[in-house]
């Protein structure tokens, strides 16, 4: 099976360059990061790449595949198409081969406060929360912050810096959301202007990409209308 | 080289470390949080099942029952006044967590809801209690990120991508900080605290097929081991009973909570064979164990006889997608096959290490000085996977061990306040233990022997090694054999050499560094194991196959100097009778 990889390492590339790799005796089953694990094991060590659980659940080590943002873990290598192309997320400055810098992208999720804000005394059991107000919460907490999305997304691409982009602005639904928080006006407040929220263009990348098939424009949409609800 | 300064240094940020830290920062404390990955990716992340607590929120339930199921599932080798602050402490570590945020699933009442998990019964042993509170199954998520997004708003001081190398003491042993390194630039720094906390995890990678994480190296566990404290009780590592076969990947107790039941070879529901009354929701060791013997006994599941079914397509889909969606998606990722539909082919798969380095119950470290067992260590602590307390002995039961860091991680914070208003002043560290660290980190720096072994081939030998040699059931031969080849496999480490000396985002030294970690980790895994000459919890021995509390009630510890010491079980709880050892029957 072949492979051509991002490389670069600024401690001795001039600039990056994609290289090439061939494996055998590909399992059944197996997926990109299993093959880059053997990339780096059997053929090259200094092949670099961030990894963890290796089930999709910890966010290590999203990656451009083939064109797309996904998880090496839980890409099945028999469905790319070959050479399989992989590079790092878009947008971002490269650390080194497949590793960039996430952080703009840590920073624009730390600005919508991401934590549950309550402002009564607390009881000494638990806020009390119906199964149908728990259920909005589903499609929003499951997010394990891989960049994916924003990294895809074109209006996150131009404005890193003034577009939260759909990760965060899916953790700021996640809380408007939750029928425990109340600081929802300020959360909304937090959100005016021309370029936090409404640089989205809904054009939807995020939605096509997200491993965990979880919907930040739809979290983006549902914000705007509490917004026109709320300015009524 | 660079120095820090700050009142405490926290090692590790999984569920832990964060409890910790959040408990210093919001005490207006200073502390550093050093982690290899961003804390997100800790490996709490992956915790499925959920928590236990005694809320009695779905069954009837108080603490001294899971306090009473803790020490029966430890199988009397968990320290009872740990297990009693562990289980009176656990409601409110829930409730802490949901104000904090976690998405706790919910009953119609509008409180947290609760599943049945293994090993749990109400009334001392009597009917099965659903104590393990849940956000479906993706609780650790929940809970790592909620107290990731707390310490976001106490402003913890984060080292994101730093590699902690080794502890650093001064001339009387006092630990007072660490050797750590920026893993994007390579540079080296001195983190100076007035007390530091180990909470760095376990170290499932010891084994080829694991449903842990690849960062679980035992960072911790092998830092300790150099600096001098023995490890206690590692040869009781927890095997899940249902890992995918062949795999790995984790399917929560919380299948079998559920409803789910293991189907063997012939489509007998094989558990009511080994525990007529708990069925398919027996402690762990007990699952794995009956599975185990199935298959080999040729009434396994497959061409190759090789795994047992867990069933669940008759829960439906509408329970399975509301309570158990993420396996689903696992299954559907990994195996092609939707449970709703389809059981699930699974097998034994390493879990969890239940010994560790070895703390009280306000996670101080202690170490046996003299004729006193248990000593603390100046300014050491240690918090969740990489302590043992011990509130697991010999084998976990699950959703215990998200209680344990939680309950364990705010104890030591805790206990850490109050240190630190006692101890104002950084000491002195010793220059010989700065160097001692930066010999171990520059090791790698040489290219080594031309003829000098790669790093990924002694860790693959090593992992299968201890595959081979350390499972579910174990006998004097295979653990002989295991020692001799662990020891040479360490012999071998100490040539072995890397080629990227690159200083950028170096993931080649970084394996290295962890391989050295694990095989400290194997070394007390695998001598430890081939000494204890009885069978109890997850240690199963066919050669001794009888509980022999006469001699073996105590703990195991093993230190790199002076190999295998001993110390006694805290049988006496804090305040109630103590449980005396009893057949384990379920």
């Amino acid at each position: 099976m072949k492979f051509k990889v991002y490389r670069y390492n600024p401690d001795v590339d001039a600039k990056p360059y994609m290289q090439d790799y061939e494996l055998e005796d590909i399992e059944p089953g197996m997926m990109l990061l299993a093959a880059l694990l053997r990339i780096k094991d059997e053929l090259d060590e200094t092949l670099s790449f961030r990894r963890s659980c290796g089930e999709g659940v910890c966010g290590s080590d999203g990656m451009n595949i083939n064109g797309t943002n996904g998880l090496a873990c839980i890409s099945p290598v028999a469905e790319l198409k070959q050479p399989i192309e992989v590079r790092p997320l878009p947008g971002q400055p490269v650390v080194r081969d497949l590793i960039v810098d996430m952080d703009q992208f840590y920073q624009q999720y730390r600005a919508v406060k991401p934590y549950l804000i309550v402002k009564d005394p607390m009881p000494e059991v638990e806020l009390p929360q119906t199964p149908e107000q728990r259920e909005k919460l589903d499609g929003l907490y499951e997010c394990i912050l891989c960049g994916c999305c924003s990294t895809a997304c074109p209006s996150f691409w131009w404005n890193p810096d003034k577009f939260l982009g759909p990760a965060a602005l899916l953790q700021a639904s996640r809380f408007i959301e939750d029928s425990r928080d109340q600081a929802l006006d300020e959360r909304l407040a937090d959100l005016e202007g021309p370029f936090k929220l409404f640089r989205c263009h809904t054009i939807m990348n995020c939605v096509q990409v997200c491993p965990k098939g979880l919907n930040p424009t739809k979290a983006i949409g549902d914000i705007k209308k509490k917004m026109v609800t709320r300015s009524l | 080289m660079k120095r820090r300064q700050f009142d405490t240094l926290i090692i590790g940020a999984g569920g832990g470390g964060l409890r910790a830290a959040l408990q210093l920062s919001n005490a207006d404390t200073s502390v550093a949080v050093v982690s290899k990955v961003f804390p997100t990716r800790s490996h709490t992340v992956a915790a499925q099942g959920g928590m236990n607590a005694a809320l009695s929120n779905v069954t009837q339930d108080n603490w001294h029952w899971h306090m009473f199921d803790t020490v029966k599932g430890s199988d009397y080798l968990g320290d009872q006044d740990a297990i009693e602050y562990m289980c009176r402490a656990a409601p409110k570590a829930v409730y802490e967590l949901e104000h904090f945020g976690v998405p706790f699933s919910r009953l119609d009442n509008g409180s947290i809801y609760q599943r049945p998990f293994g090993g749990q019964s109400q009334n001392f042993g009597g009917d099965q209690a659903a104590r393990t509170c849940a956000a479906a199954d993706r609780t650790g998520h929940a809970i790592l990120h909620s107290l990731y997004q707390q310490n976001i708003h106490a402003k913890t001081h984060f080292f994101d991508e730093y590699f902690a190398v080794d502890l650093l003491k001064d001339e009387e042993g006092h630990v007072l900080g660490a050797l750590v390194f920026n893993i994007h630039d390579g540079e080296i720094i001195v983190i100076e605290a007035k007390t530091t906390l180990l909470a760095t995890g376990g170290a499932g990678q010891l084994f080829r097929t694991t449903t842990n994480a690849l960062i679980n190296t035992g960072d911790g566990l092998g830092m300790a081991l150099r600096a001098g404290i023995p490890l206690q009780d590692m040869e009781f590592f927890q095997f899940h009973p249902t890992g995918i076969a062949g795999r790995g990947m984790l399917i929560t107790e919380g299948a079998r909570g559920e409803g789910g039941y293991l189907v063997n070879g012939d489509g007998e529901r094989l558990m009511e064979r080994y525990a007529p009354k708990a069925k398919d929701l027996a402690s762990r060791d007990v699952v794995s164990r009956a599975i185990a013997t199935e298959v080999r006994d040729g009434r396994g599941c497959g061409p190759n006889k090789d795994h047992v079914m867990l069933k669940l397509d008759h829960l439906g889909e509408a329970v399975i997608q509301k309570r158990l969606p993420g396996i689903r998606q696992t299954c559907i990722t990994f195996l092609g096959i939707d449970p709703a539909e389809t059981p699930i082919p699974v097998f034994p798969t390493a879990h969890y290490t239940m010994g560790g380095i070895p703390t009280n119950r306000y996670g101080q470290v202690v170490v046996p000085v003299k004729d006193t067992p248990e000593e603390p260590v100046f300014g050491l602590y240690a918090a969740g996977e990489c302590a043992c307390v011990s509130v697991h002995g010999a084998n976990r039961l699950g959703g215990n061990s998200l209680l344990d860091i939680l309950v364990f991680g705010r104890a030591a914070a805790n206990h850490i306040i109050e240190h630190l208003a006692e101890n104002r002043y950084h000491l002195t560290m010793d220059e010989n233990s700065i160097d001692k660290a930066m010999e171990n980190l520059q090791r790698w720096d040489q290219k080594g022997k031309t003829d000098g072994e790669s790093v990924s081939q002694l860790r693959d030998e090593l992992k299968a090694v201890m595959e081979e040699h350390c499972s579910v059931f174990r006998n004097e031969d295979v653990l002989k054999q295991g020692v001799e080849k662990v020891e040479q496999l360490a012999r071998r480490l100490k040539d072995a050499r890397i080629d990227d000396q690159s200083s950028v985002f170096n993931t080649a030294k970084v394996e290295a560094l962890e391989l050295d970690n694990l095989m400290c980790c194997a070394l007390a895994t695998i001598h430890s194991a081939y000494a204890r000459t009885e069978s109890r919890g997850a240690h199963s021995r066919m050669d001794y196959t009888e509980r022999d509390d006469k001699h073996w009630m105590r703990h195991s510890l093993y230190s790199l100097e002076s190999g295998l010491d001993y110390k006694p079980v805290r049988t006496k709880p804090m305040s109630v009778d103590s449980f005396p050892p009893k057949p384990r029957v379920y």
